[in-house]
């Protein structure tokens, strides 16, 4: 969920110089899959970088970064990325089923027993609660990716941003239109803001 | 509208085509599957869906997994699958092709305006989710002021967020919220 730039790079010692098998690959991102309640990426750092070392800490950071600017979500698309480096296209469907197959499996449970008990009010009650605190969660993330803008005070990009959320948040336009016309404002905003500096 | 007559087609077209505009991941996508779930195809109620990003955000994996949920109360099982599939294939092609791209030029990184050009997006599209998320949750002041606590104590500390989600469960089970 956090999207601010990926943590400082801990100098890595060498990485492990063999490469994962497809099953490493599934049962690695399973694992991590599996305990990232909260957000999968501290994990999926821990266990690349730290625990396997199968990329160094700089390498992580930048695969990420590739993966969150891409469109869809981020830890699938870094996922794809990182297991077809070692295996190719069976590398990357390797990485991608342990990573979703398993909690959707999961998630997929939880829906039936929803479907089933969805109505029973202490259920309601609680997720209404649960649902309070994530509407919390979201504004935290966008505290914290704010706060650097805030910062150099780039009012421009602000206003961007203040123009996407009205469109969407408020008018509740559709994104498509909404992303064609901002991208190209939002390029065009950085690019300007850039050329005195360089 | 043909996803009238084949849930199921309708559920892998719409996600499909959603993941390609998912700027800054799947949370970021939420407005748009609440425009596209609730209000344009009644899929679900405000209600379902308020409840669908709860359990999504208590489960573990990533958070794309609200979309299962979506194509489960779409279509039972194969659209919990179709649905999933739909907004996970076709950028994991893409991020797989830019990837190899990108190596194969010697670039591992975006040019760096492009890289500045999407955060503002992603930020705006990530408070629109919490602004939609907050007005199908937060029905009393009560709520709303549990929704402002949880993002200050999770902006600034490093508390696990999974306390958060209980603890916010907590209170809505013992009826406070």
């Amino acid at each position: 969920m956090s999207s601010q730039s990926p943590p400082a790079a801990v100098p890595a010692p060498a990485t492990n110089p063999v490469p994962p098998g497809l099953i490493a690959l599934f049962a690695a991102f399973a694992k991590m899959s599996l305990s990232g309640f909260g957000g999968v990426l501290v994990f999926a750092r821990r266990a690349i970088v730290d625990e396997h070392r199968w990329m160094t800490a700089e390498e992580f950071n930048e695969t990420y970064a590739l993966c969150h600017f891409l469109p869809g979500p981020n830890v699938v698309n870094l996922s794809v990325v990182f297991g077809s480096r070692f295996r190719g296209v069976a590398g990357g469907v390797a990485a991608f089923a342990g990573l979703v197959g398993p909690p959707m499996a999961l998630v997929t449970l939880l829906a039936a027993l929803y479907a089933h008990f969805g109505e029973v009010d202490a259920l309601r009650r609680s997720l209404a609660g649960v649902t309070c605190a994530a509407a919390g969660l979201l504004l935290s993330a966008v505290i914290r990716m704010m706060a650097p803008l805030v910062k150099k005070r780039e009012i421009l990009l602000l206003l961007v941003m203040l123009a996407v959320f009205v469109a969407i948040g408020w008018l509740r336009l559709p994104l498509p239109w909404v992303l064609l016309v901002a991208a190209p404002v939002s390029i065009g905003v950085s690019f300007a803001a850039r050329r005195p500096a360089a | 509208m043909s996803s009238e007559q084949d849930p199921l087609f309708g559920l892998i077209s719409t996600f499909a085509l959603l993941s390609l505009f998912a700027i800054g991941g799947a949370n970021a996508a939420v407005p748009e599957m609440h425009r596209i779930a609730v209000e344009i195809h009644h899929w679900m109620t405000e209600k379902q869906f308020a409840d669908a990003f709860a359990i999504s955000q208590l489960s573990p994996g990533p958070n794309v997994l609200i979309v299962t949920l979506i194509g489960y109360a779409v279509a039972g099982v194969p659209g919990a699958l179709g649905a999933t599939l739909a907004m996970c294939v076709p950028t994991a092609v893409l991020a797989y092709v830019v990837s190899r791209r990108l190596a194969r030029s010697g670039a591992s990184r975006w040019p760096a305006v492009i890289r500045a050009a999407l955060v503002p997006l992603s930020i705006g599209l990530m408070a629109a989710s919490g602004l939609i998320v907050a007005e199908a949750a937060d029905k009393t002041w009560l709520a709303a002021l549990v929704t402002v606590a949880v993002a200050i104590v999770a902006a600034t500390t490093r508390l696990n967020p999974l306390w958060l989600l209980l603890a916010g469960g907590a209170l809505g089970f013992a009826g406070v919220i």
